[in-house]
């Protein structure tokens, strides 16, 4: 702390060349922030110390560093959104901000950013608020070691997390969100990187991604979502080392994957969901190096993906690994290991001598008629899937592993 | 004297079969009865009626005046001894013997005549299953004796058993009538009755052919032994 | 009454076909824990075993055990004892030892090894199923004389139950697919001891799979407190009914 207080203290000496330092709080220059703002210019630096500011609405509109000491608290009252930024390079720094105005038309935030570029909000607490962190039209903007807590009961009476709307260049690193609608939400946002998030108990998705090109996300962890992960109508996504666990639920999946192409999916790990991964429209992808263990199905493949090569993946202990609604698949699975094949290798190459069929019969009855799951592990199920093992007649014959690999990989 | 037991037309149906037709019969106590006929016609029905096994269609029986439709605990004066005893192959004889006892509340001394005769003694760590069918049927004579009951019912008592075992049998069956048993018997071996029987009913298409005293038989045929005078009753009856 | 359960129960627990049973149940749960990688697919596999093995052999030593009691059954209708108190004796005896050979096979490596939950549910359905079994067994064969006619009766409700009825059920599936019939196809499994067993059991290992679609459903039928009450009460009319059934017509039969 003390040591920070130094640092701040050195850059505001180094700001202090071309701006001023402004002290707000209690015995202060200002007592409120609205009144220092408004005597502030360019290049400013205001100094909140502790204590709670309920001043409704605070906008920024000019090029300020903004400094919480101590932890001030910036209150809402559940009436205004707190903090507006719409101005270029603002920075937010150790504010909690809390209790925005709840389910207005016009979406009120914790934060909100319109259209600024190079701002960035970091280390703050935003509890209670309606939307935490909302940028629309924002460039360049890093948004970094936020705690977001909310506490929605119903999707309706919730906003997101942190809500990038056409936006570009965003960083979103190492955040905490929970008890929003979707953690994070990204529409129309391109060339952002999600990194080292974690995302959990949110009410719909961990992650909502919609037409926004161009992104990566990188070891996020995304746990007890309502939904799991949503990513959808996009292209040239990079999904890499982020955790999908214990998405449950009767439309949950650790990742949905709709209307996707070009992207990459590697080292990932689905643990205890639904559906691991559930995609539909998907094209063109390359899924590797993920871990797939004890989810109710590993990757449900529905007959509109195409061009997808599923290779080097562990299945583990998943109920079933893969399904689909189709007879006709055009997806290459090759080399990934699967603890139910049972083949051998004579060759000792590493890997199996005879393809793994990773569709049982059973798999494809549930997709037609999901009620049979009432027959699931019952001895008829057994007989059909040993059956269908040998004679495969409503599995398509070509959706096989040529290669399975013997061993599992040595993914982390 | 009233009678221990009172038939009452008792009728009993096995799907097509009348198995008992009509059935009256009065048995005091004191008397010795053999209860013979052919194959099927209704004697064993007969006995699993007394008992309670097989239910009558229509009728009723009174033992010692009281129906007992539905009736349990007449049960414990009435020692029964089936035609074929078998019993749950792992026990031995002394836990068979020692669950029969603890099925009654009277804690009486038992009647070990039997049991000693037999030598019930050196079997008791026997298993069921072991025994031969001839030792089964010891057992179950011990146990239809063992309580001093009012009536003896025996199921073709000495089927199976060595002579020297028959003849035990035979006269405990003749001491217990002596002392005021009423004693129930079928058999097929008519000259093994001579001795031990008094009445005799004859049973036919599960109706009584005739219920007469054995001397009254002996008479009427003018033979000396029971087991001639019946077969040539039997014969004059079919001729 | 309690005199004539002992008695049955000692001889039943020297016979050596449930001697056999135990030590089959007993191989087969060690081994699985030996070789299945996890505990929980071990869980599974067991569950399959007691899901085939314990109502097939409840079913058949039960139904071998009554034709073989005739006799003795006799003797005892001829002592002072009620003909329901008889019956009923058998039944408890037969579905202590079966229980109880049960919990011994199986029991103890499921304790030692599973997971406490899935453990107690399993060793709980086990339990239930003997009984279900011993209930349907005494029925079998006391609608019939005939020693192999009996035993034939209580090998179809095996293959009825085991396999027919889900062949059924998969058959309603699809011919009435079209129809909202996930609610309905709850109901059914209500009338299948074995299958609502199975997804008691499930629903405790294996939540992930039954998480999706018609999961919720069952969830919401058997997931929570009541529920899961509701469906062991179900089980326990399973056991009740056809031995009352089999009760009433013992209590009116001539022997």
């Amino acid at each position: 702390m003390r040591a920070a207080f130094i640092l701040l203290v050195g850059v505001c000496v180094v700001l202090s060349s071309w701006g001023r330092c402004i002290s707000v709080g209690k015995g202060k220059a200002f007592s409120s922030i609205r009144s220092a703002l408004s005597a502030s210019h360019h290049g400013d630096t205001l100094l909140v110390h502790g204590g709670v500011y309920t001043e409704g609405n605070i906008l920024v509109d000019k090029r300020v560093l903004l400094l919480g000491i101590g932890m001030p608290v910036l209150d809402g009252a559940y009436k205004y959104e707190v903090l507006t930024i719409k101005a270029d390079g603002v920075v937010v720094r150790g504010f909690c901000v809390r209790r925005s105005g709840m389910a207005s038309l016009d979406d009120p935030g914790g934060i909100k950013v319109m259209d600024a570029n190079d701002v960035v909000i970091e280390e703050n607490r935003l509890i209670d608020n309606f939307f935490g962190i909302y940028i629309q039209y924002g460039k360049h903007c890093i948004i970094r070691n936020n705690v977001l807590e909310a506490y929605g009961k119903e999707e309706q009476q919730i906003g997101n997390g942190i809500h990038c709307w056409k936006s570009d260049s965003l960083q979103i690193i190492h955040n905490s969100i929970q008890g929003h609608r979707d953690g994070i939400y990204f529409e129309f946002v391109s060339h952002a990187i999600i990194w080292r998030n974690l995302s959990c108990r949110n009410l719909r998705y961990g992650l909502h991604f919609m037409f926004s090109n161009d992104d990566a996300y990188v070891g996020n962890i995304f746990r007890e979502n309502g939904a799991g992960v949503a990513v959808m109508y996009s292209r040239r996504v990079s999904m890499m080392n982020n955790c999908f666990e214990q998405n449950w639920g009767d439309a949950a999946y650790g990742l949905l994957l709709k209307e996707i192409s070009d992207s990459h999916l590697q080292g990932n790990r689905f643990i205890d969901n639904t559906s691991g991964i559930w995609m539909e429209g998907t094209s063109r992808m390359q899924i590797l190096d993920n871990l797939f263990k004890r989810n109710g199905w590993a990757m449900q493949v529905q007959a509109s993906c195409m061009d997808n090569a599923i290779l080097r993946n562990n299945f583990m202990a998943n109920t079933f690994d893969i399904g689909t609604n189709g007879s006709v698949v055009l997806n290459t699975l090759l080399m990934n290991y699967w603890q139910r094949y049972e083949g051998y290798d004579l060759d000792r190459n590493g890997f199996g001598d005879i393809p793994f069929r990773p569709l049982t019969m059973f798999s494809a009855v549930i997709e037609r008629k999901p009620a049979a799951m009432l027959l699931f592990r019952s001895f008829l199920v057994q007989l059909l899937d040993r059956s269908e093992k040998v004679f495969p007649s409503l599995t398509p014959e070509n959706f096989i592993d040529t290669k399975p690999s013997m061993k599992p990989w040595p993914l982390w | 004297m009233a009678p221990l037991v009172n038939i009452v037309s008792l009728n009993k149906r096995f799907g097509r079969l009348q198995v008992l037709n009509d059935v009256s019969l009065q048995m005091t106590s004191g008397a010795s009865i053999a209860l013979i006929g052919p194959n099927g016609c209704g004697k064993t029905t007969l006995i699993k009626t007394i008992l309670n096994m097989v239910l009558p269609d229509s009728g009723s029986i009174f033992f010692d005046g009281l129906d007992i439709k539905g009736a349990v605990s007449y049960r414990q004066f009435i020692g029964y001894m089936p035609q074929i005893g078998r019993y749950p192959d792992n026990m031995s004889v002394g836990q068979v013997l020692d669950t029969m006892r603890s099925l009654r509340a009277e804690s009486a001394a038992v009647d070990d005549d039997l049991y000693h005769a037999f030598g019930m003694n050196h079997l008791l760590d026997k298993r069921m299953r072991t025994l031969s069918g001839g030792t089964r049927q010891k057992v179950s004579a011990v146990i239809a004796f063992m309580f001093r009951p009012r009536m003896l019912i025996l199921d073709e008592p000495t089927a199976g058993l060595d002579p020297l075992s028959s003849a035990l049998l035979q006269e405990k069956i003749a001491a217990e009538r002596r002392m005021g048993r009423l004693v129930l018997i079928t058999s097929h071996l008519l000259s093994e009755l001579d001795e031990m029987v008094s009445e005799v009913i004859l049973m036919h298409d599960g109706a009584v052919a005739f219920h007469r005293s054995s001397e009254h038989l002996k008479e009427e045929a003018g033979e000396e032994r029971l087991s001639k005078a019946i077969t040539a009753v039997l014969r004059r009856s079919q001729a | 009454m309690i005199r004539i359960i002992r008695f049955i129960v000692i001889d039943i627990l020297r016979n050596r076909m449930v001697l056999a049973y135990a030590v089959l149940l007993a191989i087969l749960s060690w081994t699985v824990f030996g070789t299945e990688d996890s505990a929980g697919k071990a869980a599974i596999t067991i569950l399959n075993v007691v899901l085939l093995v314990v109502p097939l052999v409840s079913l058949l030593f039960a139904t071998i055990y009554v034709y073989n009691s005739a006799e003795f059954i006799e003797l005892l209708i001829s002592q002072p004892v009620r003909r329901g108190h008889i019956w009923i004796s058998l039944f408890i005896g037969l579905s202590l030892c079966l229980m109880l050979a049960f919990l011994f096979a199986t029991g103890i490596p499921l304790l030692l090894l599973a997971d406490a939950a899935t453990a107690w549910v399993l060793i709980l359905t086990g339990c239930v199923i003997s009984v279900i079994f011993v209930a349907l067994a005494m029925l079998a064969a006391i609608t019939s004389r005939d020693k192999a006619k009996g035993i034939g009766v209580s090998m179809l409700i095996w293959l009825y139950l085991a396999l027919l009825f889900d062949g059924l059920v998969l058959f309603l599936l699809f011919q009435f697919g079209d129809y909202p019939i996930e609610k309905p196809i709850v109901l059914l499994s209500a009338f299948n001891p074995l299958d609502l067993a199975r997804i008691l059991n499930i629903m405790q290992m294996d939540a992930s799979a039954m998480m999706g679609y018609t999961g919720a459903i069952f969830r919401n039928a058997f997931g929570d407190g009541p529920g899961l009450v509701l469906a062991f009460a179900v089980l326990m009319l399973w056991a009740a009914l056809p031995f009352l059934w089999s009760l009433y017509i013992f209590k009116r039969r001539d022997l």
